[in-house]
């Protein structure tokens, strides 16, 4: 038949999907798909109650990624003793997500304070990379790390350790942060026409435009000697 | 695979891959993406590509030859779509095709002053369509997208609401590449003939009809008196010929600005010089579909209604979108012998519930099988499929949707090789995913803590 001949020739068995730029095979790296098939601490069965010290969400089945983080808290040493996780989502969401829960266990866990600086980038960074089109929707692990941490701090009374998410609002009408505005930059926006493209900030609410441009400066500054 | 299973196996192997062996060939079930080249195909080009490979405009022998063969291939497809050769015009494949019915039309009336030209056409057209109307809006065309119903059908009735005095298109997609809704194309021609003699006695401009026929050319009727349509966009990369070759029909009278310029080949309507070698591949392979159309048929629909049945009753919370012998269509139950007038023959869209869809397609292609998908993470725009989302389904379903089309060198063993490993990849993603939907079309969302507070500005599409 045909196509028993065609798909069978020896160029076409080992094509792949080739990424043009750096000339990777796949569109992932090969760090990504071994965490996507293999996913690190991932929650097997329902939590046991009161084994986890706090449960955090982001996420929505609309959008296309759901991600559900459980810890456990080493509470003398303010340390990350365990953390599991759930994810609904596409390949690098899942490979993302296991990325992050070894990044805060390995080496004995990591310390909250130390943990929570932890950026979207430096999972990439730690995955090898990811489509660009692929990291503000997919890497949530951050977000949902601070949730379910917001929720243990809560469960355990430490109210001022709670993190006001988000930090202060730029644009009010589409709810858009500093934070936001400081990871647009670490994504590479340089202007406010970048900023606008990323996160259509400023587009409802132009009185904040000046703020916006100010921050922008101030993060270019700040992340502009990073290697 | 060795180097990937090396540190730590206890933990590493909480996701192992099910035990399942790799077929020696790939196993592509993704023919509405596109077809190989038939071998026949093939052989009918070659002479074009160093023999006869002159400039059809040209007077010596080369030319004449190319020229001769082009003309050939006009009849050819005239005789299969029931046209007059100089009705058809090629063009560089489907999306052009569309391109200049819509722009063409759209432009002329423009041009020729009064109000501003109207468009009608429906919600689930493929992109070639939405986004030629999305650039016509910029020129200040106006346009109407009808909706559908569950199954993908455009309502005439809809169409008929549409219709205003300054209507000059309405543009319909034959057959849905998603999830291969046959729409009525010949009923909606018949009302038009009707609706364009009583617009002449009110003096209104003739409102054409094109139809994109890309997904049907290989398994539908393409008689175009039958149809009724006065535009029809055909590709030869989705019937087993060359890709970027197509053609369009215009018929006679219909008047259009072309969208190309240069040397006016193609009656002025498509400069450039003509793709011998792609137009006689389009021909033969227009010529090798048509011919073995029924039985081809008849062999897929069995294979997809196969196919449909056995992951329906094999994976749980799995829901078939589009029409299908297991869905009430418009109304009634198809029986046997029309079961395949409603839908594709060679297609199968299902979505899994709790999945998501670009992971499900990794872990199919890890094991040779390639298909495709309606989610967001696997499309250039991040946006879901408007199909999907148009049949009235959520977000939810649309990102889990995953699309098998068939086509002739797809057999029972192959199918019956993906039954085994679906259920099995499925089930595995279903384990790392957190949600737990209900099988009530979506109304609850299943996690609503995750909308809560602020965060919900983040997630909303607009």
């Amino acid at each position: 038949m045909a196509k028993k001949k065609v798909l069978t020739k020896k160029k076409l068995k080992k094509s792949d999907v080739v990424n043009q730029f750096t000339g990777e095979s796949w569109v992932y790296s090969d760090v990504v798909k071994d965490h996507f098939f293999h996913p690190r601490n991932l929650l097997l069965n329902p939590p046991k109650k009161n084994y986890f010290d706090g449960e955090g969400v982001v996420g929505s089945p609309a959008c296309g990624d759901v991600m559900v983080m459980w810890l456990r808290v080493d509470k003398k040493k303010d340390k990350i003793l365990e953390l599991k996780w759930k994810t609904f989502g596409c390949g690098s969401a899942i490979a993302a997500t296991s990325m992050f829960s070894v990044m805060v266990t390995e080496n004995g866990g990591m310390k909250i304070e130390d943990a929570l600086k932890i950026k979207p980038q430096d999972i990439i960074a730690r995955l090898e990379g990811l489509p660009n089109r692929k990291i503000h929707c997919s890497v949530l692990a951050d977000k949902a790390f601070r949730a379910a941490l917001n929720n243990y701090f809560r469960n355990t009374g430490q109210h001022q350790r709670i993190i006001a998410d988000g930090s202060k609002v730029i644009d009010k009408v589409l709810n858009i942060t500093e934070r936001d505005i400081e990871e647009a930059v670490l994504d590479g926006a340089s202007t406010l026409n970048d900023l606008k493209k990323k996160l259509k900030v400023g587009t409802g609410d132009s009185k904040s435009i000046p703020e916006i441009e100010q921050l922008l400066r101030f993060y270019k500054e700040k992340y502009s000697n990073r290697d | 695979m060795s180097r990937l299973y090396r540190d730590n196996l206890k933990e590493i192997l909480q996701g192992m891959l099910p035990k399942i062996t790799k077929p020696k060939n790939l196993i592509y079930l993704d023919f509405a993406a596109t077809t190989f080249l038939d071998i026949n195909v093939k052989k009918a080009m070659e002479p074009f590509w160093s023999g006869s490979f002159g400039n059809p405009s040209a007077l010596y022998k080369q030319g004449r030859e190319a020229a001769f063969a082009v003309d050939n291939a006009r009849k050819t497809i005239a005789g299969i779509i029931g046209c007059r050769p100089e009705e058809v015009v090629f063009t560089a494949g489907g999306t052009e095709s569309i391109n200049l019915s819509l722009f063409g039309t759209a432009r002329m009336a423009a041009a020729e002053g009064g109000a501003k030209p109207h468009i009608i056409s429906s919600a689930i057209e493929h992109h070639a369509v939405l986004e030629s109307i999305d650039a016509l809006r910029q020129e200040g065309i106006q346009a109407d997208l009808v909706g559908v119903d569950e199954f993908g059908f455009v309502k005439l009735e809809e169409i008929k609401k549409a219709v205003r005095p300054e209507t000059v298109l309405i543009s319909i997609i034959y057959a849905n590449n998603e999830i291969g809704t046959i729409e009525p194309i010949a009923e909606i021609g018949k009302w038009l003939r009707g609706e364009n003699e009583r617009r002449k006695a009110k003096n209104l401009p003739k409102i054409y009809f094109h139809t994109d026929a890309c997904q049907a050319a290989g398994s539908l009727d393409l008689n175009v008196d039958r149809l009724g349509v006065d535009l029809m966009s055909v590709n030869a990369s989705k019937i087993y010929g060359p890709k970027q070759t197509g053609f369009l029909f215009v018929r006679n009278g219909v008047r259009l600005k072309p969208i190309i310029f240069g040397g006016g080949q193609e009656k002025n309507l498509r400069s450039g010089t003509e793709n011998v070698p792609g137009i006689i591949g389009l021909s033969e392979a227009l010529k090798l579909a048509q011919k073995n159309r029924e039985k081809e048929n008849k062999r897929q629909s069995d294979l997809r209604d196969y196919f449909i049945k056995q992951i329906l009753k094999k994976i749980p919370k799995a829901v078939l979108n589009g029409p299908g012998p297991f869905a009430k269509n418009r109304g009634r139950d198809f029986n046997q012998k029309e079961r395949y007038l409603a839908r594709l023959p060679n297609n199968i869209n299902i979505s899994f519930l709790d999945v998501e869809g670009e992971a499900l397609l990794l872990y199919l292609d890890s094991y040779g099988i390639a298909a495709s998908t309606g989610s967001a993470c696997a499309s250039m725009s991040l946006d879901p499929s408007h199909v999907i989302l148009a049949i009235g389904k959520p977000y939810e379903y649309a990102h889990g949707a995953i699309r098998f089309t068939l086509g002739k060198t797809t057999t029972k063993k192959q199918l019956d090789f993906v039954l085994k490993v679906l259920p099995e990849v499925v089930k595995e993603l279903r384990r790392v995913s957190p949600l737990d939907m209900k099988m009530d079309n979506g109304k609850n969302i299943s996690m609503p803590k995750a909308f809560a507070g602020k965060k919900i500005d983040k997630f909303v599409r607009n």
